[in-house]
Formats: structure tokens, C-alpha cells, sequence
């Protein structure tokens, strides 16, 4: 099962690749990976989609947990909570197409941010699986370039990852 | 307010701390810390010949003295060289904390000469690591990483220091800081109450019991209370090869080690078993066999200080994180006054238990005939008798490994010093030297075989240097035995790179550093050349037994089977 893991990490140099070296040191699957830092400069927020079975989710929590410069971290995907990831898009669009693409981004609620003759550049966001669904849609008229941030998320309700 | 260098910061750190020995080799981006190491003389350098055998050594001192043990080493290769130690210390928990020295900040990242990432190269090896971008943070960096190496599960911190951050000139105020605090950092204390009464429950309850041990116990200092907990409850306890002297191999209660070579009756019972009482064990492959077919009836109570050992590779059923010791005082003190709800069905286990201990007794091994080559076993054995089982025992990895464990039997816990995690060739010789350093009027012993011995046998020359009086015991097969024993079992024979020409005569290798050989071929020369060579507790002596080179480590699990699937023998299996 797919898994969404957030981090507090502290933002330290080389805070970042010991995360990483983790899961492939212990053969864990990264999906996406998303880092920036936070209100407090000292630390930073990662989160990390993963998918692997109950037992290999535990051991991952754990291993980060070990981690010394991992401060705190939640499985989102135990609770209820929101998910959204951003992509721009260069699409080729040229004759009839052109009409085609704005539909196409209208329905999926994206924008257009960058225009040429040829193609538009489109920001999308929402969960991972508006974009795949949006990126199926797009794949017939010609996809040129994608750039994902990787999917980032927070608890619904009142609960709050901080110290 | 004082005001230090760098470089005299941590020299006056290391005698805060109170560090007595540390391990090392100078180079180019160490050499401002040589100088302050020079400068005092309350903590003693010791200079190896390669930068393995200074961790090896700081490793072994580590072991026998529950104290981290500390490596001073230069960048790049000198850095890297103490890479196979550093290993050796993290898959056995060892506290360990490693100074690199780095080239000049302004360097880094330019392929500067004597340049390595070693904190990059050490990052899956080491429990964390440091580098130093201020002087000023040196005091508090160094008490973070004696802080984390040795507490929690220990392991080795490496501390990365830019030559540029010990420099003379450049002086900044120095505290001692009594305590460090470390946000994310919080190691358990104590084990859940509830988890821990379940656990006992289950325990009072069991008709089958056994409990299976592990380093854990060793480096948490548990022995004593784990030795009351299975007096008590009069359990059967089983221990892994890091475990072992965690509860004293003479009683009548121990079964032994187990696992790949452990003792045949404490493979069957753990395999019979109704209830596993694992504590400070990691339930490692080398233990488990195939964990599809690991102890089918059992239910399984897990106490570990590291949360990520516990259901990493067989589901516990009762887990409790926490550190040995205090787990175990909680049990005793509610084990206190309780009877066993079945002694009938413990008495029955204990018949059954002492009936495959009376099947393979006696038939362990043959012991050579007059005329025939000694056997590894025996010679293991004597050592056994002429230290009266109370050497601090090093070994090396390999056939003379699992001899030296299966043979000598340990009544003390950090009594077996060897790299069971790692299994690191070259071991055995630099960690006697740590231990020798640290306990100068107690035997110590390594067992090892020409193979391994031949990878740090440089370190001759650092015990003439300091006068260290270990033995060391050459089980001489003139081949890689344990490649060897695999090579027969799984490739018919054929001996690819298994056996050792061109050996050197270890006779007079040993005499041009001066020390004293003796070359045993015969069981006549035997007992005399032990006793000769310990005869002196301060001299270095170099047995040189030649062994039958065909010999087999036995039990040996059957590689995929449950853990009761055992070749007993070349021609006997379970």
C-alpha cells in the first residue's frame, strides 16, 4: 500500500542524504520526495511517499525514527488528510489541438501559465492521481515536458506536526 | 575563561572525558591534534601500523571495558582505512567515536590532496555523524558524539575536523560541557509496565520455555540480572555468539549458543519451544535459518533498546522496547514469589532437553589418534583448561571462530571478544591489544588461523613498541577453512582459492620482532607449548598449531531448513 510520510528533519547539511541513504541502503521504495524548509529555520519538512506492506512501513518509521536528525515525523496515511502535488506541463499545441488542450485543462481546473505558438505550459495541482489521470488525457495530443514536485500533504483536523 | 585552540580543545576534551587510550596514525590533516596530543600526557596515543587495527583495537577495549574506545586518523586514505573497523563496530554496537581529520575547509569538495567525503563514505556504517565548521563548536560536538555512541544502542560516531578547525593561531573559549541535550535524541530508560506483566504472565504460564539471549544483555551490563531472571524461573537459556558468558556456560541451565553452529539441543529446543523469551537478540539470519520455518509453535516476547530490531525479520508477539537491564529488574520483581503454573510440563521439557544433550554428547568431534594431525577442537579445549576458562578470548572469523566459541566455555560476558555481525577477517589481533592495554595482568588470548592473522599481522611491530604481552593461538590448517568446508558441501570439492601457499614460517616471522614462536604438531607438544606460553603474563607468544586442514565445524544448519535442521557430521544429519 502507498504511504505518505512527513518529516520534521533538522536543517542540517547532510540531513537530507541520510534520509535518502536510508531507504536504499535498506531497499525501501521512494516514490516522490518533497523537502523545503519550514517557519522554523532549523528545521526542515520532508515528506516521502513509499509503498510497501504493514510490516515495511513499520520498519521504515522506525529506521527514520532512529535517525538522529529526524525530530519528528507522521504517517499521514493513517489518518485522514490532504494531499496535493503540483506539475507543470509544456503540451504541444497546434491547429484544432490548441482548443482541445484549454477544454481539457478547464475541466481538470489547471491553468495555463506560458504560451507559445506551438505549446502552453499548464500548472495543475492536486492529488497524484489528478495528475497521472490529467497526464493520460494530455498523452494523445503530445506531451513535451513534465516536472512534478512530488506530493506533499497535512493532517485534516486539529492535529498539528510541530515540537 | 579559557581560551584553546582547536586542536588543544580536543585534546582537553578527550581528558574530560576521561579517555585513557586512543588509537591512531598522524597525518597531514591531523597533525595540529598531534601536536596537542603531544603536548599532555594524560591520554595516551597508541600508534598502530594501519588505521584498521586502530579501530579493531579501540573496538576491543570498547568491549572489555564498556567504555568507548576512541581512532584519531588523517583524511582520505587514513580515513578509509578505518573503514572495515568502523563496520565491524556499528553491526555489533559498539560505542566507538572515530576523529578523521579533513583537509582545510576551503579544499573540501576540490579533490584536494588526502581529500574523501568520510562522512559520505561512513554514513550507512555509523549511528551519526559530524562535521566541524566552527572551532567553537568543537567542546559541544565531541560530547555529542561520546553522548551517542555510547548510550541507547551504542555505535560509532565518526567526527569529521577540517584541518583548518584545530589551528594554532586561531583560539576560542573553551568549557567542558558537562551534558549535551539533543532534541530528536531520547533514548528509552525503562520498558512498558503493561507490555513487561504480559510478558511475565506468558512466562509463568509456558510449558515449553526458553530463553534466547543476545549482545544486548552483554553491552547493556545485564548479565547479572539475567542470571538471577533464569535461576528463578529455571528456565533454559540459549545464547547467540555475541551473547555468549551473558549467562555462565557451566551451569546446568545453559544450553549453549545456537544457530548456524550452535549446540544441537539449544537449536532443537528453541525449535520445540512453546515460548521464546528473546532479550537484547536480533533474531539475525545467521540465528533464524529460514524465518518461514523458525520456531513453529512458538510465541515470541521481544525486549530490545532499539525499536527497529523488533519485528525487522520475525514477528514478536510481545514486544518491549527498552534496555535490558531495567527490563530484566522489572521481571525479577514480578517473577518474585510466583510459582510456575506448570512445573510437571517444565520438568517434562527439561527430560527432553537433557535427552539431546545425551544424544550428541561424546560425539561432537573425534579427537586425533597418536601420529594424526591435531584437531582444531582439542587444541581449543586445552587452551580452555590451562587458562581455566578465564582468558579474554579474541577471535578472527572463520572455522577457529565457531571452534573457539564452541569449545572454550565462557562463565563471564565480554569474555568472547569477536566481530559476529561483520565478520571482519583481522578482528582478533588489534582488539587483543585494546584489552591487553586495558586489563595488562589478565590472559588474553586470540584465536585465530593463518588466513585471518595474515591481514593484521602488521600490528606486531605496535606490540613491541608497547610491550603488549597477548597470545596469540594460529590454528594452522594452511587453508581458508571455512571457504573451504562450504567448498566441500555445495562445489564437490573444488577448493577455489581456499588454501593458503606460500605460507610464511611464522617461526621466524615472530622472531625478527623479537617475541617468542612455538610450532605445535604433535598432542605430546601440546599442553606443555600453553603452558609455556602463558606462563608469563606480560610476553607475547605465538603458538603455531598445526591443525587437520579436513576438519568441519559441526552442527552446521542446513542452509533454508528450520533451525532443528542440522548436519551433525560429514556423514550424520538431523
Amino acid at each position: 500500500m502507498r504511504h505518505i510520510i512527513s518529516i520534521l528533519l533538522e536543517n542540517e547539511p547532510g540531513a537530507l542524504s541520510r534520509v535518502v541513504g536510508l531507504f536504499s541502503q535498506r531497499n525501501f521504495n521512494i516514490e516522490t520526495l518533497n523537502v523545503a524548509p519550514t517557519e522554523d529555520p532549523s528545521l526542515s519538512r520532508l515528506t516521502v511517499t513509499t509503498v510497501g506492506d504493514d510490516r515495511v512501513i513499520e520498519q521504515i518509521t522506525k529506521h527514520l525514527n532512529k535517525l538522529i536528525d529526524v525530530v519528528k515525523l507522521v504517517d499521514l496515511t493513517e489518518g485522514n488528510h490532504i494531499e496535493r502535488e503540483l506539475m507543470l506541463v509544456k503540451v504541444k499545441a497546434l491547429g484544432a489541438a490548441r482548443d482541445e488542450v484549454k477544454r481539457t485543462v478547464d475541466i481538470f481546473r489547471a491553468q495555463i501559465v506560458d504560451v507559445t505558438p506551438s505549446l502552453y505550459t499548464v500548472q495543475i495541482t492536486g492529488d497524484a492521481a489528478k495528475l497521472d489521470a490529467f497526464l493520460q488525457a494530455m498523452a494523445p495530443v503530445g506531451l513535451l515536458e513534465v516536472a512534478r514536485t512530488g506530493v506533499s500533504g497535512i493532517a485534516r483536523g486539529d492535529k498539528v506536526l510541530s515540537l | 575563561m579559557e581560551l584553546l585552540s582547536g586542536a588543544d580543545m580536543i585534546a582537553r576534551f578527550l581528558q574530560d572525558e576521561g579517555v585513557e587510550y586512543i588509537y591512531g596514525y598522524p597525518g597531514g590533516a591531523a597533525l595540529h591534534i598531534y601536536d596537542a596530543l603531544f603536548r599532555q600526557d594524560k591520554v595516551k596515543h597508541i600508534l598502530v601500523r594501519h588505521e584498521q587495527a586502530a579501530t579493531h583495537a579501540a573496538d576491543g577495549y570498547a568491549r572489555a571495558s564498556g567504555k568507548p574506545g576512541v581512532v584519531l586518523v588523517t583524511s582520505g586514505p587514513g580515513a578509509t582505512n578505518a573503514v572495515t573497523g568502523i563496520a565491524t563496530a556499528y553491526m555489533d554496537s559498539i560505542p566507538m567515536v572515530v576523529l578523521c581529520g579533513q583537509v582545510m575547509s576551503h579544499l573540501i569538495g576540490e579533490d584536494a590532496f588526502q581529500e574523501t567525503d568520510i562522512v559520505g563514505v561512513t554514513r550507512p556504517i555509523v549511528k551519526h555523524s559530524f562535521s566541524i565548521r566552527h572551532p567553537s563548536e568543537i567542546p559541544e560536538v565531541l560530547k555529542k558524539a561520546f553522548y551517542l555512541a555510547s548510550t541507547g544502542r551504542p555505535g560509532p560516531v565518526v567526527v569529521d575536523i577540517p584541518k583548518d578547525m584545530t589551528a594554532p593561531t586561531e583560539r576560542y573559549e573553551y568549557v567542558y560541557p558537562k551534558k549535551v541535550k539533543l532534541r530528536s535524541y531520547n533514548p528509552v530508560t525503562r520498558g512498558h509496565t503493561g507490555q513487561i506483566k504480559k510478558a511475565v504472565e506468558l512466562m509463568l504460564k509456558a510449558k515449553r520455555p526458553v530463553f534466547y539471549t543476545g549482545g544486548g544483555v552483554v553491552t547493556g551490563r545485564a548479565s547479572e540480572g539475567l542470571t538471577d531472571l533464569v535461576k528463578k524461573l529455571g528456565f533454559p537459556i540459549t545464547t547467540t555468539l555475541m551473547g555468549i558468558g551473558a549467562y555462565p556456560q557451566s551451569d546446568q541451565q545453559s544450553l549453549g549458543w545456537l544457530g548456524m553452529h550452535g549446540s544441537y539441543e539449544s537449536n532443537m529446543a528453541m525449535h520445540h519451544a512453546d515460548l521464546i523469551i528473546a532479550i537484547g537478540a536480533r533474531f539475525d539470519d545467521r540465528v533464524t535459518n529460514n524465518t518461514s520455518k523458525f520456531c513453529p509453535t512458538a510465541k515470541i516476547i521481544h525486549v530490545d533498546v532499539d525499536p527497529s530490531s523488533i519485528s525487522k525479520t520475525v514477528r514478536a508477539d510481545v514486544p518491549i522496547v527498552g534496555p535490558a537491564d531495567s527490563v530484566i529488574s522489572e521481571m525479577i520483581s514480578l517473577v518474585q514469589g510466583q510459582p510456575i503454573t506448570h512445573p510437571e510440563a517444565l520438568k517434562e521439557w527439561w527430560e527432553k532437553i537433557d535427552g539431546w544433550r545425551a544424544e550428541r554428547h561424546g560425539k561432537l568431534y573425534e579427537p586425533s589418534k597418536p601420529g594424526e594431525a591435531l584437531k582444531s577442537q582439542e587444541v581449543v579445549e586445552a587452551l580452555c583448561r590451562i587458562t581455566r576458562g578465564e582468558a579474554y578470548v579474541t577471535t578472527d572469523v572463520g572455522q577457529h571462530q565457531m571452534f573457539a566459541a564452541q569449545y572454550y566455555k565462557f562463565d563471564k560476558p565480554n569474555r568472547l571478544i569477536t566481530s559476529g555481525g561483520l565478520g571482519t577477517m583481522g578482528f582478533g589481533f588489534p582488539a587483543a591489544m585494546g584489552i591487553k592495554q586495558n586489563f595488562p595482568d589478565d590472559d588474553v588470548v586470540c584465536v585465530t588461523g593463518e588466513g585471518s592473522f595474515q591481514m593484521m599481522m602488521q600490528e606486531l611491530s605496535t606490540c613491541k613498541q608497547y610491550g603488549v604481552g597477548v597470545k596469540i593461538l594460529n590454528l594452522n590448517n594452511a587453508s581458508l577453512g571455512m571457504v573451504r568446508q562450504w567448498q566441500d558441501l555445495n562445489y564437490k570439492s573444488r577448493h577455489a582459492h581456499s588454501y593458503m601457499e606460500s605460507l610464511p614460517d611464522f617461526h621466524l616471522l615472530i622472531e625478527a620482532y623479537g617475541f617468542t614462536a612455538i610450532t605445535v604438531t604433535t598432542k605430546e607438544e601440546l599442553e606443555p607449548a600453553l603452558e609455556r606460553a602463558f606462563a608469563d603474563k606480560h610476553e607475547l607468544v605465538f603458538l603455531d598449531v598445526k591443525v587437520d586442514p579436513f576438519e568441519h565445524v559441526y552442527p552446521m544448519q542446513v542452509p533454508l531448513g528450520s533451525m532443528r535442521d542440522m548436519l551433525l557430521s560429514k556423514t550424520e544429519r538431523t
